[in-house]
């Protein structure tokens, strides 16, 4: 069973105590953008086979949305993070680096 | 499981063995050594006309139909593992067509009447079994629902009707339809829905494909697509590089990954979604039932195990396993319907990666690389449409241009908010 580390309580959560929320760090179009940004707000994915980045929220916890780095063909968690950045700390980066040193996900490494 | 045929001769055309009666009665006299092998182990060519992307049951059916349909037979069909390894080799074996929405109705119903005599048309016994597909209303919004798509099925011309608790008993009498939490107060049902072998679809398409000449390529993944002005010329694999005038990505989980190498996105995201089957029993159910207020769909295999569908995962993977609480929760929904199961031990467990879309319908269509098209977007709910989907996408990929099937299934949909919303009148079985 997936086990992720909730940044905001320290527990270690079971995936039955967590709800999956999608992709993580998507920028969010609304009125007012191209036909073509809103379509890749509301449909596109990376939909990685490797590293992904995605939110979870402790649903049945504190209730706080969070963002987990992972892999997802080997279900290996590089690390978890506040919900409340742009883009991965540095630390979670460089777990992934040392782990997968080719990684790229958009244009963040 | 795996057929790589080593000891065939390369060119298997019009060598293949009809199947009869009088061939078996034929080779009973001599030992059983006149069989040939159901299809050929070709290495690849350097070009070929149409390059199919994945030998499971959709690819294999694309290539068929090119085949049969518009006489292009100079096609490779390259499967990164072995023929219907897949998701082809993974899901429940569910045959319908009972969706609401006219362009789903259409295809489905076009692939449910195609498998009715598949096994004529391949020569090859896919066990097709109408013994006919019920979906169980548990709540008064399900009766709704499945009165709408009755009513809508009839317009299409989908043979179902909805019918109430006591002959949903009579056709299934291990389903407890009194509750207590849910009790059965009704079901959609679809009499000339029910399964097929899934593995004989797969095996039979490629032994048709094989004998039409074409290359059915197993153990080589393709790992780059090579374009040129905007157009695909061909790809790169792990047995070198192969040209093409055309290409077809039919790789359903993977679709994100391949669509990559050609350098677009798709709106998909992949998911792991799981099955299972008890030990074998007696004969105790006859029809397929799914229940999809309690989450959970079964039917019997011919070797009497229960076979038994369970959830997807709620997050992106390509393990092929999926989450272990799923198990629990499918087993617990289907053991409050038939409590008949409660003492039945599960043998075996597995999943596959499905590739879900933002509205839980699949896509064929054109993709921004000329000469590309794409066939994926089936979700979990694959199987039944094999060889409408193959139907559809031949099409598209002989003429240029999607046909009446596939016409409302381009990925511009999304764009233009053409949506063809399945995810609610399908419910969990999608």
């Amino acid at each position: 069973m997936l086990t992720l580390t909730c940044p905001y309580c320290g527990i270690a959560c079971d995936e039955t105590e967590l709800s999956p929320g999608g992709e993580a760090h998507i920028t969010r179009f609304g009125p007012g953008s191209s036909d073509q940004e809103f379509e890749t707000y509301l449909f596109q994915r990376e939909n990685p086979k490797g590293v992904h980045f995605e939110r979870w929220r402790h649903a049945y916890g504190c209730g706080k949305w969070f963002h987990a780095a992972r892999n997802t063909v080997t279900l290996e968690v590089y690390g978890t993070y506040s919900a409340q950045v742009f883009e991965p700390p540095q630390s979670v980066k460089d777990a992934i680096s040392a782990k997968l040193p080719d990684w790229s996900w958009r244009g963040l490494a | 499981m795996t057929h790589t045929g080593a000891l065939c001769p390369a060119k298997m055309v019009g060598t293949m063995n009809r199947y009869s009666a009088f061939a078996v009665a034929r080779e009973a006299f001599r030992d059983h050594a006149g069989w040939r092998r159901a299809w050929g182990n070709p290495e690849p060519k350097r070009r070929y006309d149409v390059i199919i992307i994945g030998a499971g049951g959709h690819g294999l059916a694309t290539a068929y139909y090119l085949g049969k349909n518009y006489g292009i037979t100079n096609v490779a069909i390259l499967e990164k593992g072995w023929l219907g390894g897949g998701n082809t080799g993974r899901n429940t074996t569910i045959i319908r067509s009972n969706y609401l929405q006219d362009p789903s109705a259409a295809i489905y119903e076009k692939a449910r009447s195609l498998y009715e005599d598949l096994s004529q048309a391949l020569n090859y016994n896919v066990m097709f079994s109408p013994r006919g597909v019920m979906m169980l209303a548990q709540t008064e919004h399900e009766i709704r629902g499945y009165k709408r798509t009755a009513h809508a099925n009839a317009l299409q011309g989908v043979a179902t009707r909805y019918i109430g608790p006591d002959e949903v008993k009579r056709l299934c009498p291990i389903i407890e339809t009194r509750g207590p939490r849910y009790p059965v107060l009704g079901a959609l049902w679809q009499p000339r829905g029910g399964t097929a072998r899934h593995d004989a679809v797969a095996w039979g398409y490629a032994r048709k494909c094989s004998d039409m000449g074409m290359d059915v390529i197993q153990k080589c993944e393709v790992t780059g697509i090579r374009q040129a002005a905007g157009q695909v010329t061909g790809v790169t694999t792990t047995r070198g590089d192969i040209d093409c005038d055309k290409l077809g990505i039919v790789v359903a989980g993977h679709s994100g990954h391949v669509a990559d190498m050609a350098g677009f996105r798709l709106p998909i995201e992949s998911v792991a979604l799981q099955a299972l089957v008890s030990e074998p029993i007696k004969p105790c159910m006859d029809v397929v039932v799914m229940a999809n207020t309690v989450h959970g769909y079964m039917s019997q295999s011919d070797k009497g195990e229960m076979v038994i569908g369970g959830g997807a995962d709620g997050f992106n993977n390509y393990t092929q396993r999926g989450s272990f609480h799923h198990i629990e929760e499918t087993v617990r929904a289907l053991v409050e319907t038939f409590p008949m199961i409660s003492r039945l031990k599960m043998l075996r467990q597995w999943g596959g990666v499905v590739d879900m879309t933002g509205d839980r319908s699949p896509i064929l269509s054109k993709t921004p690389l000329g000469g590309c098209f794409i066939n994926c977007g089936w979700g979990t709910g694959g199987f039944k449409a094999i060889p409408g989907s193959g139907w559809a996408t031949a099409e598209m990929i002989a003429r240029g241009e999607p046909g009446p099937l596939a016409a409302e299934f381009g990925l511009d949909r999304f764009a233009e908010g053409r949506f063809i919303d399945e995810s609610v009148a399908a419910g969990v079985a999608h």
